[in-house]
């Protein structure tokens, strides 16, 4: 990804800056233009809860080619405290530790760190959490 | 809105086609469809080539015109039409609505794919995901779908012994089919014990990389009646688009875009599914047949599995899925996927299927789908006066 | 009162044992746990780095600090693994944790003592007036060359510290820094491992500015080894720290708690004070904490620091240290190790 693109997309990576719309409340996760309940476009930014749970979830034998170092890797779609969903990986999980329904939290890793001559990206992943 | 028939088709053997350039698959593909539908050149007016992503697979845009330069066809109105892997399918819609709306006459409907030509095909394939939100995260293709599995799993029950049958009965077909890439029989051991690509599904639960092309011609019924052509009518096409992230859709288990084609496709015929004799399935995964036979009304949520196993889905079963072999085992060069579903309805309601034929079916649907159901297009053929 | 208004820090969760590097070169693996003190080390995975260290300490120090991270005006990271060659780490850090945009920012590097300077800025700063909260972090993912000593304990955590004026959990009595130009231990630009000099890291290089630091803020305070409930000296095996700290006058139940580099090796700028965050863990009011580091090349900083009531109030916000040592382990194999550190050639993609 080039740097402008990753430069843009900072506050979601970092952060996990959602956008509520101020006229039905709906939260979007990245942030949107307009509103896909109610058509409004007024928005605030609310940053989202880190824990949540696991509600599907896979392991990647064959990743793309930035990825290859970390395989076999878990990725999950997980449903924060507040509702909303994301897709990212569950790190340092062996497959079996992952379930439906498995307690995460959102860490800050580096996501992917080829080419060698770009810019490190970094953002969310997912942990499960000790119980 | 004309009446639209289907008057004829044409199709490369579908494979690692490493001598073969994408330009030329698509020529080989638009001159057989016109010699079978005995259509001059000279009378084509337009057409709608579905393809995917020959940027990143070959390096390649402006494609409509190379294409149509290539198949002889130079000065044609042609426009290429993607929407990932249902490319083939939007492709076919936007030539059926040009005959109907009564601008043309001869439409021919185009797709194409050339993956095997040095490009990382998970990569290229990857970008019909959310590359910002799912593909940055290292999601691919197989590991949407494996999480779709999962969740049908969890939710229904459905077993990976379930997703094998699928795989094992659209190779048994397959094995019957000319044009398909792997023409073998598979046992459901070969599907549970192959090399794992993304928990729970293995490499036997894919379809492959595949080049190849597949066209078709429609014009209006009346004028297949003076050509002389037995009248494939197109009696319904639907049509939908759904989020293409997964984990903006809520129901994990599910792909609602299918039933939003579908149901369009329904009601523009003016039938149900129980009228539908056969169907061409869009099985990028088992999973995937399992979901969109359910979606499609063929049975109920989470029997979709349960059908597969038991032989429903099968040439000789109730709701036969996929006589051509499939995605899975005839192959998915994405472009051209919808085209060639459609192609395999008019061998198949034409009589024209050889060792695969299904006893006289009256209406065929091909249902082809973009990425993990972001988008889908649903069409219904039926034979008759 | 000028002092630590939060503390964090992170242990990543790979280890390899003495063991698995000592099979792989032929070595005589229980003569390093001895010579070394230490049976293993922390190994960052495949995607964690100095600054996702730095993130993962910052945001527990930023909660244990129980302040609005815009409040922060400084972050320093001191590292001698920054992951760029050119760009800083800071930048990220403060993305990261919601600090800034109007905050300064600066990279530290001094081998191992880089973090106790980005502690010694940050703390200057409050203390000055500048600002009402400043971050210092030392955080790193060293690498020994494959087969040289230091492969069995150069590792990979790292502390952070809010420093501040209000919300202090300890505070900062005196700050004294020993300095001097003495080659131990180098990298030049472009080379991919460290050197270091032998024998000549010990007594010229680290002894004698652990001992000239430590001994020089116990005479300035006017404190003896007694009153101190914890000592911490960089840990760059497990045997240096307790030598120094003995010389120094210190009891080994002094140095007990800030000894971590048996189950942890040697975090470079993460060491002394990830030693310091671990008797922040257990400390009560009141008691007297000594600290100094050491970078090779070479220098020591020395503080002392007393916990204040608000301690206890904090402690159980974040994990512990030695929970974090302990919880959860994954052993790595040397292929797996080498792997995850990048030293196996790989095509590029």
């Amino acid at each position: 990804m080039i740097s402008p693109r990753y430069h843009r997309e900072i506050p979601q990576r970092y952060r996990l800056e959602a956008g509520r719309c101020e006229d039905c409340g709906e939260i979007h996760f990245p942030p949107r233009f307009v509103c896909r309940k109610c058509g409004g476009k007024r928005f605030a930014i609310e940053v989202l809860p880190r824990r949540g749970k696991v509600l599907t979830h896979t392991t990647i034998w064959i990743p793309p080619a930035p990825f290859e170092i970390q395989k076999p890797y878990v990725v999950a779609i997980v449903e924060l405290e507040n509702g909303v969903r994301l897709t990212c990986m569950v790190a340092e999980a062996p497959p079996d530790e992952v379930r439906i329904g498995t307690p995460v939290e959102l860490i800050f890793r580096r996501l992917q760190a080829q080419p060698v001559w770009e810019v490190l990206q970094y953002g969310y992943k997912a942990r499960v959490l000790a119980g | 809105m004309r009446d639209v028939a289907v008057i004829g088709y044409g199709m490369t053997k579908f494979g690692e086609l490493w001598q073969t350039p994408l330009r030329d698959l698509f020529a080989e593909a638009a001159v057989a469809c016109l010699a079978d539908a005995g259509v001059e050149r000279g009378r084509l007016q337009s057409a709608y080539i579905g393809c995917m992503s020959s940027g990143l697979f070959n390096g390649q845009e402006h494609l409509a015109s190379i294409l149509c330069d290539y198949a002889g066809l130079a000065g044609l109105a042609a426009t290429r039409v993607e929407s990932a892997c249902a490319s083939g399918g939007a492709a076919f819609r936007a030539a059926y609505l040009e005959v109907a709306s009564g601008a043309s006459d001869f439409v021919l409907a185009g797709g194409v794919e050339k993956m095997n030509d040095g490009a990382d095909a998970t990569y290229c394939l990857s970008t019909a995901a959310d590359q910002e939100y799912e593909v940055y995260h290292g999601i691919t293709f197989p590991g949407l779908y494996a999480m779709i599995a999962h969740a049908h799993m969890h939710r229904y029950g459905t077993t990976p012994a379930q997703l094998a049958a699928v795989a094992v009965k659209n190779h048994r077909n397959g094995a019957l089919n000319p044009y398909a890439q792997f023409p073998v029989e598979i046992t459901p051991e070969t599907v549970l014990k192959a090399v794992r690509v993304a928990e729970p599904l293995g490499l036997f639960d894919c379809s492959p990389v595949t080049d190849g092309a597949a066209c078709v011609l429609l014009c209006p019924v009346d004028v297949a009646r003076e050509l002389g052509k037995p009248v494939i009518r197109v009696i319904g096409s639907g049509h939908a688009t759904d989020a293409i992230a997964l984990h903006d859709r809520p129901d994990l288990a599910a792909i609602p875009v299918v039933g939003l084609a579908a149901r369009r496709a329904y009601a523009q015929a003016g039938i149900t599914v129980a009228d539908v004799d056969f169907c061409e399935v869009h099985d990028c995964f088992t999973i995937a047949e399992i979901v969109c036979t359910e979606e499609l009304g063929l049975f109920e949520r989470g029997r979709g599995g349960p059908a597969a196993l038991d032989g429903l889905t099968a040439r000789d079963g109730k709701h036969p899925v996929n006589a051509s072999g499939g995605l899975k085992c005839k192959g998915h060069p994405v472009g051209a996927t919808g085209v060639a579903q459609i192609a395999e309805l008019v061998m198949q309601l034409s009589g024209r299927a050889g060792a695969r034929q299904l006893k006289s079916p009256r209406i065929g649907l091909a249902q082809n789908m973009g990425g993990s159901g972001g988008s889908c297009t649903v069409h219904i053929l039926e034979v008759g006066s | 009162m000028y002092g630590i208004a939060g503390y964090g820090a992170y242990v990543p969760r790979y280890r390899i044992q003495v063991e698995t590097i000592a099979e792989q070169w032929g070595a005589d693996a229980a003569a390093y746990r001895t010579g070394l003190l230490l049976s293993e080390k922390t190994v960052p995975g495949p995607d964690e780095d100095t600054i996702t260290i730095s993130v993962a300490a910052g945001r527990d120090a930023i909660a244990r600090a129980g302040i609005d991270p815009r409040e922060i005006g400084a972050c320093y990271i001191g590292s001698e693994s920054h992951p760029y060659a050119v760009k800083p780490s800071g930048t990220v850090v403060i993305d990261a944790l919601g600090i800034g945009p109007d905050c300064h920012v600066a990279d530290f590097e001094f081998a191992c003592k880089a973090g106790t300077e980005a502690m010694y800025v940050a703390y200057s700063h409050v203390k000055a007036g500048e600002m009402k909260y400043a971050l210092g972090v030392g955080a790193d993912t060293s690498q020994g060359a494959p087969g040289d000593a230091l492969e069995y304990t150069a590792s990979a955590g790292g502390a952070a510290y809010v420093m501040g004026g209000d919300n202090v959990v300890a505070e900062i009595l005196h700050t004294y820094s020993y300095t001097s130009d003495t080659p131990d231990f180098w990298r030049r630009e472009g080379e991919h491992y460290p050197r270091h000099a032998g024998r000549f890291t010990g007594d010229p290089a680290y002894f004698h500015h652990v001992l000239s630091s430590a001994q020089g803020i116990l005479e300035r305070s006017g404190l003896k080894p007694a009153d101190f409930r914890h000592a911490v000296f960089h840990m760059p095996n497990g045997k240096f720290p307790l030598r120094a700290g003995k010389l120094c006058g210190f009891k080994p139940e002094q140095l007990e708690q800030g000894w971590v580099v048996n189950l942890m090796g040697n975090t470079y700028s993460g060491s002394s004070p990830t030693g310091l965050a671990s008797c922040l863990d257990v400390a009560v009011p009141g008691d007297l904490i000594l600290v100094t580091s050491f970078g090779s090349g070479a220098g020591s900083d020395s503080f002392v620091l007393r916990a204040t009531d608000r301690l206890p109030t904090v402690q159980k916000l974040a994990p512990s240290v030695r929970d974090q040592l302990v919880d959860r382990r994954i052993n790595l194999t040397y292929g797996k190790y080498v792997a995850y550190r990048g030293k196996i050639r790989m095509n590029e993609s």
